[in-house]
């Protein structure tokens, strides 16, 4: 049983800096305050082991290592994880990177996030705490396994101290150091407090993949026990003394400006604390989340939105085709497009593709809880970057941020939306008005219309084919909005941003002469990181495209895109999944077979579906086959995992996602307007690693998006014939193209 | 004032009478294993069992279930042993888990009146959103329940 318990009522404030000061010198985020004060078990360190006894740290201060490890008498070792674990598994497979070289028993192996204030405070100790990009392991693999080896090696260096014996006569396994000689013995737990004064003279070199034992092991998830008993403890689940709740309500269209607020409805109703006015939003707190949201939506409130208040999708729509023909910034020159397009001999092919606007909708709305005291303030909320977290809320205090304590926990899905902290800037400004610690949860309606979305764009393409079918030239002109200038991270001055040209400017398709350029231009939606990024709309754009390509060609799709790949990877991934769909065995009429394939976020990903559409135009998604290379796997589970969540998360974008805008704002404003895929439409999805080792490590999360919408496509083209160059399917007519 | 019983335990609720039983369990009873995804009885990251009924109490006002009995995946088994649980469990179901308190209770309720699902019959039941797509997963695992479920039924 996990019942939350009961906060205390009498917490102190040295109470709660004893517990800061405790944790390491740092301190284990989401345990900054006692236990009972947060429910039980914030962390996911303190959850039991899948399928094994429940491990209980003793008593006492635990034995820091090093920033990374530490180890408990009992021998049981706490990693720290500097990204959070949104579900993608980082924590699992983070934690298996650094007990490969640590040689300790898995099974007395738990996690905690690193502390972003330690982090600030030791200069970057932790490196990037923020969890974008698909950056976990590929980014980290080499300082975490050189944590888990000099741990070792200093473990080893401790007993052969308390042996007087040389290193070279010690070995650790499972957790456990045997002198070969005399067959001694002595745990990681008891020389843990002596191997912390150890120095090592020399780092030890870390393994190579071809030793690893743990690593590339399908490993069940150490999050997963807690995740089935309601005892997982996510932001929103936040709760601490004398806490009220908020709710808030912004304007609908964004970047518009409170005008006037009549709270007149409020009069008489129970519970209510406080009417905050913010800059673009209004909040209201009460005794309760009820009483403030119902309250919130009693508000009558007048906005001024100005001329963003009058745009409409099809203002949008027109705006980004036309941006397709302005003066392009250039990502990727080769050749002379130019000539060969004008060349006597030359094919032409041409189209334009377009994608809307897409909601991130994680299951767990943005929220956060804030306690504002005179010399330090608390966060907790589902981020995934905790220094932008840790910056925002002290600017918005006017703290120093070595007073700002952010605390996370699980996180209820992010795809990028969590990285901009919007839920804790208004919590903030919240309890500064009030004076109370607070907890402000967003609506799903408030999530839907305030969300920062996956770009719209739009890309123009030419291309030229020779008279023997291979292209020879190929022309990309992308509209798109700057992710960074939305952002307000950097005005990009020079025009181009990687994400605008992701998947486009790296093909690896051998064409001689090719273009490719981008316009950055905004408006008024907000736009940012969204699960994929730029390959979620522009690998349906070039991967539909070379369809088209290979057609016009009189060649099949399979055989055209190998005769013009020259990397082992890229065929590699991509004759697998032709194998394991079956690529050209025979289809009944009314299905199709198609397939998509890209690199991106360190990765090659291959997709390929089979639909059967009917009379009526509708597509039904049958089988989707995935191949990924990403080099090397840290947890195949946890990457089986992101391959079938990507290709489900595409599968929503090709079928039914989108926004759409009207009088400036956002059409969608719950899952029944915004329609995200579910079991019914799910098909069934194999997934198979093509793993080619080397010196790099590719990415998971971020890749097995793209490639969805165009090998869906791709099959309908396939089945009927029909080629859709704007998505979603839901809003396209098969029957009229 | 609401009289209910949560997890075969009573409780009694001062609220007003619209007030959502996801509400009552999560702020008023700390049982936040049960979440609040949308609100408007479209996502079922809130079910419970109402009298063994799943329902999705964010739309379900505390007047409705008063003398009512309640259960929320804190209360589904008292070791996380139920054969949901364990299938959730041996298949690795949950990426970011913030759906599969919901899911899990819903797939109780539908194993109950349904003890041998086909695919068709779980595509056709099963309509809570899972944004990380563990569907597949959710699946087999449902599969898996069913089977333990009747092997220990035959035993007994």
């Amino acid at each position: 049983m996990n019942a939350p318990v009961k906060p205390p009522t009498g917490l102190s404030r040295r109470q709660a800096i004893n517990a800061v000061l405790s944790a390491g010198g740092g301190l284990a985020v989401g345990v900054v305050l006692p236990k009972d004060v947060f429910a039980a078990n914030p962390r996911p360190s303190d959850q039991p082991k899948p399928m094994g006894p429940r491990i209980e740290s003793p008593e006492g201060a635990p034995r820091e290592l090093s920033a990374w490890v530490v180890i408990d008498p009992d021998s049981s070792v706490t990693v720290r994880i500097p990204h959070n674990e949104l579900g993608q598994g980082t924590s699992t497979a983070l934690a298996m990177i650094v007990a490969e070289e640590l040689h300790c028993d898995w099974a007395k192996v738990k996690c905690e996030y690193a502390s972003a204030t330690r982090n600030l405070r030791e200069k970057g100790v932790y490196h990037s705490m923020t969890t974008v990009g698909s950056q976990g392991v590929r980014t980290s693999w080499a300082f975490l396994q050189q944590a888990g080896a000099s741990a070792r090696g200093r473990l080893i260096e401790a007993a052969a101290q308390q042996w007087q014996c040389d290193v070279s006569e010690c070995a650790c396994e499972q957790g456990v150091i045997h002198h070969t000689l005399t067959g001694r013995k002595l745990t990681i737990g008891q020389v843990c407090n002596a191997a912390v004064a150890v120095k090592l003279d020399k780092e030890p070199v870390i393994k190579t993949p071809a030793e690893f034992r743990l690593v590339g092991k399908p490993t069940p998830r150490l999050d997963t026990p807690a995740k089935l008993d309601g005892s997982a403890k996510y932001g929103i689940d936040a709760r601490i003394p004398g806490m009220v709740y908020a709710a808030v309500i912004g304007c609908p269209v964004p970047g518009g400006k409170v005008k006037s607020i009549d709270d007149s409805a409020l009069q008489g109703r129970p519970g209510i604390i406080k009417v905050v006015r913010m800059d673009g939003a209004v909040a209201v707190a009460a005794d309760k989340f009820w009483r403030a949201k119902t309250a919130a939506d009693a508000l009558k409130i007048e906005w001024d939105t100005g001329e963003s208040g009058k745009v409409q999708q099809a203002d949008l729509d027109q705006l980004y085709r036309d941006v397709t023909l302005r003066k392009m910034v250039s990502a990727r020159n080769d050749g002379d497009v130019t000539k060969a397009l004008a060349s006597a001999d030359a094919k032409v092919v041409e189209a334009l593709y377009e994608a809307p606007y897409q909601a991130h909708a994680p299951m767990e709305p943005l929220n956060a809880t804030v306690w504002l005291q005179p010399d330090r303030l608390d966060v907790w909320t589902s981020t995934q970057s905790p220094p932008a977290v840790l910056s925002t809320a002290a600017k918005a205090a006017d703290m120093d941020p070595s007073k700002v304590f952010v605390h996370v926990n699980f996180i209820g899905g992010g795809f990028g939306r969590k990285t901009s902290p919007d839920d804790t800037l208004q919590a903030v400004l919240v309890a500064k008005a009030i004076g109370k610690p607070v907890k402000l949860v967003w609506t799903r309606e408030q999530d839907f219309m305030h969300d920062r979305y996956r770009p719209q764009a739009a890309a123009r393409f030419r291309a030229s084919l020779r008279p023997d079918g291979r292209m020879d030239a190929l022309d990309i002109r992308v509209g798109v909005p700057s992710l960074n200038r939305s952002l307000g991270a950097d005005p990009v001055a020079s025009g181009m941003e990687g994400p605008a040209v992701e998947c486009l400017s790296s093909t690896a398709y051998t064409i001689p002469n090719i273009s490719v350029g981008a316009n950055l231009t905004n408006t008024h939606v907000p736009v940012s990181y969204c699960r994929g990024v730029g390959s979620s709309q522009n690998g349906f754009f070039i991967e539909s495209f070379i369809d088209e390509l290979a057609h016009a060609a009189g060649q099949d799709p399979y055989k055209f895109r190998r005769a013009h790949l020259d990397r082992a990877d890229w065929i590699g991934v991509l004759d697998m999944l032709a194998d394991k769909v079956g690529w050209g065995t025979p289809m009944e009429p009314g299905r199709g077979r198609g397939l998509a394939l890209m690199e991106c976020y360190g990765s090659i990903t291959g997709q390929a579906a089979e639909v059967t559409v009917d009379a009526k135009g509708k597509v039904k998604v049958d089988r989707m086959v995935v191949v990924m290379d990403c080099y090397h796997a840290a947890n195949p589970n946890t990457i089986h995992q992101q391959m079938e969540g990507g290709a489900i998360f595409g599968l929503t974008q090709t079928l039914f996602g989108q926004i759409t805008i009207k009088d400036g704002a956002s059409q969608q404003t719950n899952f029944h307007n915004y329609r995200p895929v579910r079991m019914a439409e799910t098909p069934v999805i194999e997934t198979y690693l093509h793993l080619t080792g080397g010196p790099k490590w590719g990415g998971i999360g971020e890749p097995g998006v793209g490639p969805t919408p165009p090998a869906i496509c791709n099959a309908v083209f396939a089945a009927t014939g029909k080629r859709v160059r704007r998505l979603p399917l839901a809003s396209v007519d098969l029957t009229k193209i | 004032m609401f009289t209910l019983t949560v997890n075969g335990k009573a409780r009694s609720v001062e609220t007003e009478a619209d007030t959502p039983l996801l509400w009552v369990l999560r702020d008023e009873l700390e049982l936040t294993g049960t979440k609040f995804g949308c609100g408007i009885a479209q996502c079922g990251a809130c079910t419970v069992h109402v009298d063994g009924v799943a329902v999705r109490s964010c739309s379900m006002p505390i007047s409705s279930v008063d003398g009512k009995s309640v259960t929320t995946i804190e209360g589904l088994s008292k070791a996380a042993n139920h054969p949901v649980q364990q299938a959730w469990l041996i298949e690795d179901v949950p990426q970011c888990g913030y759906c599969q308190s919901g899911q899990i209770m819903a797939t109780v309720a539908f194993l109950k009146k349904n003890p041998k699902p086909t695919d068709a019959d779980i595509d056709k039941s099963m309509n809570n959103i899972c944004r990380c797509g563990t569907y597949p997963r959710i699946k087999k695992a449902i599969h898996r329940a069913a089977a333990m479920m009747a092997a220990a039924g035959s035993k007994a």
